[in-house]
């Protein structure tokens, strides 16, 4: 594995965050490479979702958190003064744990993105319909929806759900894909699908995705991060990370004496 | 041994007793709604059904818009001119209502947080339980005089008058319902669209009001069941005159008010006291249906 050349996508430098008065992460200094997978693993309350979703900013909604340091994504400081919050959404998307699709149709789903960030105001249909299918081809989920795009987004399965969940972020073309436990509300069969999913999607995208899975970390991510209590314990290509661990805590963790 | 046992079990103690009697208690508040209701329904129906059957004319009650129970030769009994004015007013209500307790309702449910929320919502609360008789007050000694003086109008008891007051009546339980409504969407679709880039007003205006639509149509059909049933306000604000009015500057008369007005001053079983349960039970009908409607559509956001 090459990965050792790629340039960082994101960059996190001295990440320190805080719930209120509890400290959820500390010194996190990392440098998440473009175009492959990386997995964040650890036990639970370690602070993964909290990193994941730092890079998207999401925490904010909570109004008591509070961040120091730095998170650079394509050279930039999301959060400089100067920059606006949409556009760091915009360019890194964001899957969640339980599948999220709004009760809308399952084309107005795929558009929802598109729609908010398009300068344009209004798209013809025939270039909308293009990017609904090709969203949709992409995620793998165009032959099984194609005859119900006007059909509620909310009844299709919940495997499906997720992947039109990643589909409607693909047109407003992020640099960087964040997922959050994407496979936890799924079935073992989902699971396999998604996870099939998320593998072809690389190289197209960064993809940083947290996982309770070990085995999941194990096939479907190039590059590992283990984390505890807040802190990263270490970062290497998944292959070595599962056979030769570096510290003690990851071969403890991996060989499931704790989380 | 097996004789002591047996014993047990079917020992029925003081907590077996207590336990019997609460269950009937609380079955009997449960369903004496039900039976209130169906007397409330029996007694007015018994009250004015002879009316109905002898002495009413369908098609006079409901289009003619003379209502004179009064008149010694020829009494008519139209009820078109009261319920053009209920219609007004309400119709009037609305048009004040919807606006202040959709933004109300966003406001509290979606901007504010902790203590101005709170309070907003006691205050709601509080405006809500304000007697109708006082909002009537209010109609008649205070926007009476400012709508003389800023329309120029020889009277201010109109449609224009109740119907300010009866919006400002009907926006606090409309916001309190669309309230809820706004805070039964799933935090999820926020979250997911905030994620997405949108802006506040984005997920507000595209994914939780089309999400609570059902809920915020419900609020507003209650608000209309409020306004129809509305009695002491509008009896003080409108100017109580039948009336078919042709602008929000006409005095006219509710079908609610004319029940209160004049009830007091029939004869027991006359035709004119029957006349006005049968109105009573017009106005029974149709609060009825509005308020069903609106639970079944505050159902179906549910099952959506």
């Amino acid at each position: 594995m090459q990965t050792d050349k790629r340039p960082a996508a994101i960059r996190t430098r001295d990440l320190n965050l805080w719930y209120g008065t509890f400290q959820a992460l500390f010194d996190v200094s990392l440098e998440i490479k473009q175009g492959i997978i990386t997995s964040l693993i650890g036990p639970s309350g370690c602070g993964k979702s909290t990193l994941l979703r730092s890079v998207n900013r999401i925490n904010e909604r909570l109004g008591y958190v509070r961040i120091d340091g730095s998170i650079e994504v394509m050279g930039k400081n999301i959060y400089d003064e100067d920059v606006e919050l949409v556009q760091v959404r915009k360019q890194i998307g964001m899957v969640f744990q339980r599948p999220n699709p709004l009760p809308i149709s399952i084309r107005d789903n795929v558009l929802f993105g598109y729609n908010l960030h398009s300068e344009k105001r209004r798209t013809p249909r025939s270039e909308l319909d293009g990017i609904v299918e090709d969203a949709l081809q992409q995620v793998l989920l165009w032959d099984q929806v194609k005859d119900k795009l006007n059909r509620k987004a909310t009844d299709l399965s919940l495997e499906e759900q997720q992947k039109l969940c990643i589909a409607r972020l693909l047109p407003v073309k992020p640099g960087v894909l964040l997922m959050d436990e994407p496979c936890s509300a799924l079935d073992p069969k989902g699971t396999e699908a998604v996870e099939e999913l998320i593998w072809e999607l690389r190289e197209k995208y960064t993809i940083l995705i947290v996982t309770h899975n070990m085995a999941q970390a194990r096939r479907a991510s190039e590059e590992c991060i283990f984390m505890l209590m807040g802190k990263v314990i270490e970062h290497s290509p998944t292959e070595s990370m599962f056979v030769t661990p570096a510290q003690q805590e990851t071969a403890d963790y991996i060989e499931g004496r704790y989380g | 041994m097996s004789d002591i046992a047996t014993q047990d079990f079917d020992r029925r103690n003081r907590d077996w007793y207590i336990d019997k009697l609460v269950q009937l208690v609380v079955f009997f508040g449960g369903i004496s709604a039900i039976v209130f209701i169906i007397g409330i329904f029996v007694f007015i129906t018994k009250e004015g059904f002879g009316f109905i059957l002898n002495t009413m004319d369908p098609v006079e009650f409901f289009t003619s818009p003379y209502w004179e129970p009064s008149d010694e030769d020829a009494p008519e009994y139209g009820i078109l001119a009261l319920i053009a004015g209920t219609a007004s007013v309400t119709g009037l209500a609305l048009i004040v209502a919807i606006p202040f307790s959709l933004g109300a309702a966003i406001f509290v449910g979606e901007f504010a947080t902790g203590k101005t929320r709170e309070l907003l919502k006691i205050l709601v609360e509080l405006l809500a339980a304000i007697p109708s008789v006082v909002w009537g007050f209010i109609g008649l000694t205070i926007m009476n005089p400012i709508i003389i003086d800023l329309f120029d109008v020889p009277v201010g008891l109109t449609v224009l008058n109740a119907g300010i007051i009866l919006g400002l009546m009907t926006a606090p339980i409309m916001t309190s319902i669309a309230e809820d409504a706004l805070k039964a969407v799933p935090d999820r679709y926020r979250e997911a669209a905030e994620a997405m880039g949108a802006t506040r007003w984005q997920v507000i205006f595209k994914v939780v009001l089309p999400a609570a639509k059902n809920g915020l149509l419900g609020a507003v059909l209650l608000g209309v069941g409020r306004g129809f049933g509305e009695t002491m306000a509008v009896l003080l604000a409108t100017g109580h005159s039948v009336n078919i009015p042709d602008s929000v500057f006409d005095s006219v008369r509710a079908l609610t008010a004319t029940i209160a007005a004049e009830l007091g001053e029939t004869a027991v079983g006359s035709d004119h006291y029957q006349a006005l349960f049968t109105i009573g039970i017009f106005l029974f009908v149709i609060t009825f249906v509005i308020n069903l409607t609106a639970d079944l559509v505050v159902r179906g956001v549910r099952k959506g």
